[in-house]
């Protein structure tokens, strides 16, 4: 734990009540085995940038707030030890495919609209009885293990970073929305297949996915979104030729609705500032 | 001039108490959550091991052994009251938790899976009882997540990414309050009939703690700037198993699993402290018996760690040794492929921060500052109380790791602080809805905002002389190590006169970033003012109660004394100075006995 190296980092530095566009600034530090991008951001900010701002919580991976780029990639800087990274000089920057607020900070209201808008949450045609509940509803694990996987995105938004779709069409739900789209979608408690569908089976939507399988790299919890969009694929196709599962008994394939009316719908209450 | 806002009711935080409060307060009342980061950010999204309820899924169980458990746990000085009722509702709440989507484990017939969890027993054989229902080793992730997820079902109005930086309190009564916008540097007068805290806990006045960066008890320390009491600031929990150095939680849901505690000479240490339920002893018992080894010289190399294995080995070994049987009665066998399938985050963790692999190695662990017992004193159902006959403050609530109902007294039981968010967080928020429907809004003073500008102005234009991050490291250092899992007279004496040095260096720094857009370094100078005084509070409670109880332990004193300290500790902050004093505990069916586990 003795042995440090000299890294210099070069980081993106932006404040728009300044600068006109960002710049770099580069900051060297010894870094000893182990430490944290996160880490060094901590130290250069004590000692030689105080200004420097990101977004950091849990330093431990499951708070989904330090998504950068860093050395080009979409990681979480706490779960990224700088010595693992392999180069003396590391770059760290905003999140791509975002806009930028300041310095390391990404503006991810878009992935939070997003994922409103495919209404994450159990929908049964009786709402009553989720406000008041009887009893549980009996799942097996391997019905629970159907969609257990997407459940463990902590919405860092480094798979929109990573799309190439979202790059090209900022409107594309993207990989974190869609893959929550089949996680309640496929949850046996759930019958909202059919309300999701304006927003996923859209322009926008879940075909736009052209399977980079960018995401499921970058995810950092080992979700594999890609896999989720094509099983949602899949659903969707079964439902509309009526195999779906017995959940629905719409079958039939949405008209083209544009996914913008449906977010407009479905999201959140407006900021109220 | 700040912007005004009004709600009928305006909940600080956004982790599980502040959106559990949101849901049920926004169901017929104008409602509003305010939290300094994304609501999925909040740290329960770090809680790992399980929610305790007595649903009685795998085996026979009951709320009054799990009420008798947690006031034991308490070292008795839980209200009975408030835990009575927390744990007849606890079955209830996670079924409600179920409903809402929550990914639970389930048993082979569909059923929510249960584990055992250090503490909870049968009261009849005294052995542990299955009643943590858990997903994985990320249940405070799903219930977050859950959550956050229904509140956007029901159109619960969010202002994220905004800090909360003052209570506005009119006649006696909850009005509002003001926080910043982080992305303008804008201040906002939130007006209200009545406020919800729910804020969190502050473990960041420790050096090694498992707490996020954001744990920096703001809500106590506003409130207690206002001169709303604190309770019980002495009783603070320090986790067993920590990541050595980093204090990055390792799951009690690992012991739960059968693993165990293991010295520097390669014995299983806790059946000499906790014969009957060994490793899965409350945590204040573990964590002493873990530094007592340490201090005897049984620590790994000499160092300040021990062992926490869980290789399938090692767990078959200790589990026939011990009977450990299924909940059919079938041998207790634990794979390789299970400890993967159940622990995903934690061997992730040691992976990642200590390129220990769980399944073939033993990890490195010591005891880290985990959570606050004490804070903001309530009532069961979330309302504030501000003086020893518990008196009401109308329209203020709290709920969750900032309140101290006090459910958890001395010390916590694992699994019992989701089940606080989550009883506690529904009822401060009804309770607020109710209070709305007849209470009128109280008249906004002029320059609501007034006291939160000049906190920033002072910070802004301090000296320079001292800097945020070395007193920041000065506190964290002196409270572990003086105001620590041991504590003695004349260490905790000498702390409270390092934080009171370092209160009056804090007026000598200066923030450089002049900017108004996420400026950081502000905020984080804000929080550290925060830290100092709650650390003040701790060390003052800690150093007046004269006994050992739950997690305060003295060695001056080392007994438990009910004659003279069955009580609650009060701390006033009256223009400044400190005051202390008492009140009684509500003792309802458990008479304090010898606790042995």
């Amino acid at each position: 734990m003795t042995d440090t190296k000299p890294i210099t980092f070069r980081i993106r530095r932006y404040d728009p009540d300044v600068d006109t566009i960002p710049h770099w600034e580069e900051h060297k530090l010894n870094v000893p085995d182990g430490m944290t991008v996160l880490e060094a951001l901590h130290e250069i900010k004590a000692e030689q940038a105080p200004t420097l701002a990101w977004r950091s919580s849990c330093r431990m991976g499951v708070c989904g707030s330090c998504g950068m780029f860093i050395n080009h990639l979409p990681m979480l800087a706490c779960q990224t030890q700088v010595l693992h990274l392999g180069t003396d000089v590391v770059t760290v920057a905003p999140l791509p495919n975002y806009d930028n607020v300041k310095d390391l900070v990404p503006n991810l209201e878009p992935l939070i609209q997003k994922h409103a808008a495919i209404k994450p949450f159990i929908i049964l045609s009786n709402s009553k009885e989720i406000d008041e509940p009887t009893g549980e509803f009996i799942q097996t694990p391997e019905q629970r293990d159907e969609y257990s996987q997407f459940t463990f995105c902590i919405k860092c938004g480094l798979c929109l970073a990573a799309c190439p779709t979202v790059a090209t069409d900022p409107l594309f739900l993207g990989p974190q929305a869609l893959a929550q789209a089949y996680r309640y979608t496929v949850d046996n408690r759930d019958c909202g297949l059919q309300e999701r569908l304006e927003a996923i089976d859209a322009f926008h939507g879940l075909y736009q996915c052209h399977m980079a399988g960018a995401c499921s790299q970058a995810c950092p919890k080992g979700v594999d979104p890609a896999f989720g969009i094509q099983l949602l694929k899949r659903t969707l196709v079964l439902d509309s030729i009526g195999f779906g599962k017995k959940k629905s008994s719409l079958a039939r394939v949405m008209p083209l609705a544009d996914v913008v009316k449906a977010i407009e719908e479905f999201a959140p209450p407006p900021r109220t500032v | 001039m700040a912007k005004v806002h009004q709600f009928d009711v305006v909940v600080v935080g956004g982790g599980g108490a502040g959106l559990m409060a949101g849901l049920y307060a926004s169901r017929t009342a104008k409602t509003a959550v305010i939290s300094k980061m994304y609501p999925t950010r909040s740290h329960t999204g770090a809680a790992q091991g399980g929610i305790a309820a007595a649903l009685g899924n795998s085996e026979g169980d009951n709320p009054a052994w799990h009420m008798y458990d947690t006031v034991k746990g308490s070292d008795y000085l839980g209200d009975q009251d408030a835990i009575e009722f927390m744990t007849s509702e606890a079955p209830q709440a996670v079924i409600e938790l179920e409903n809402m989507g929550l990914p639970f484990d389930r048993t082979p017939e569909g059923r929510i899976s249960q584990r055992p969890f250090g503490g909870h027993t049968n009261n009849e054989t005294g052995k542990p009882v299955r009643r943590a229902a858990h997903a994985a080793d990320r249940t405070g992730h799903m219930i977050l997540q859950t959550l956050y997820q229904q509140c956007l079902k029901n159109k619960v109005n969010f202002f994220d990414e905004y800090q909360v930086l003052d209570f506005i309190m009119v006649n006696g009564k909850a009005a509002g309050v003001v926080a910043v916008e982080l992305s303008t540097g804008e201040l906002h007068t939130i007006h209200a009939k009545a406020v919800i805290f729910a804020t969190g806990g502050h473990g960041r006045i420790f050096e090694v703690t498992s707490n996020a960066y954001a744990y920096t008890g703001d809500g106590a320390a506003i409130l207690f700037r206002k001169g709303i009491p604190l309770e019980d600031m002495e009783f603070f929990q320090f986790h067993p198993t920590g990541i050595y150095k980093l204090g990055i939680l390792i799951t009690e849901g690992v012991r739960g699993e059968g693993g165990v505690l293991i010295n520097g000479k390669g014995e299983r240490f806790m059946p000499r402290y906790a014969p009957t339920i060994k490793d899965l002893a409350s945590r204040d018992v573990v964590s002493r018996a873990i530094y007592t080894e340490i201090k005897e010289g049984r620590g790994v190399d000499g160092k300040n760690y021990v062992y926490l294995d869980i290789r399938p080995e090692t767990v078959n070994k200790f589990a026939a040794e011990d009977g450990r049987t299924n909940p059919d009665g079938s041998k207790f066998n634990l794979t390789a492929e299970q400890v993967l399938k159940k622990l995903p985050d934690i061997i992730d963790f040691c992976r990642v921060y200590l390129g220990v692999d769980p399944v073939t190695q033993m990890m490195p662990i010591q005891p880290t500052a985990h959570y606050t017992m004490g804070g903001i004193p309530t009532n069961k159902f979330g309302e504030v109380v501000i003086d020893d006959k518990n008196t009401v403050m109308p329209g203020l609530y709290a709920a969750g790791e900032c309140a101290c109902v006090s459910v958890h007294g001395g010390n916590r039981l694992g699994c019992n602080s989701l089940l606080d968010i989550v009883v506690f967080g529904k009822h401060a928020g009804l309770r607020a809805a109710e209070y709305v429907k007849t209470a009128e809004f109280e008249k906004l003073p002029e320059n609501a905002e007034s006291a939160a500008r000049s906190e920033f102005d002072a910070l802004r234009n301090g000296s320079g002389k001292e800097n945020v991050f070395d007193l920041s490291n000065e506190m964290k250092k002196v409270m572990f190590a003086d105001v620590g899992i041991y504590r003695n007279e004349k260490d905790m004496q000498s702390a409270l006169e390092k934080v009171r040095e370092l209160k009056k260096r804090f007026k000598d720094v200066t923030v450089s970033d002049t900017g108004k857009i996420f400026n950081t370094e502000l905020l984080n100078a804000w929080e550290f003012g925060n830290l100092l005084d709650i650390a003040e509070v701790v060390a003052l409670s800690a150093l007046n109660r004269k006994e050992s109880r739950g997690g305060h332990s003295r060695e001056d004193f080392p007994e438990r004394d009910d004659k003279n300290w069955l009580k609650h500790t009060l701390v006033w902050n009256k223009n400044g100075k400190l005051e202390i004093d008492y009140k009684p505990v509500v003792i309802t069916k458990h008479q304090p006995k010898a606790r042995v586990y």
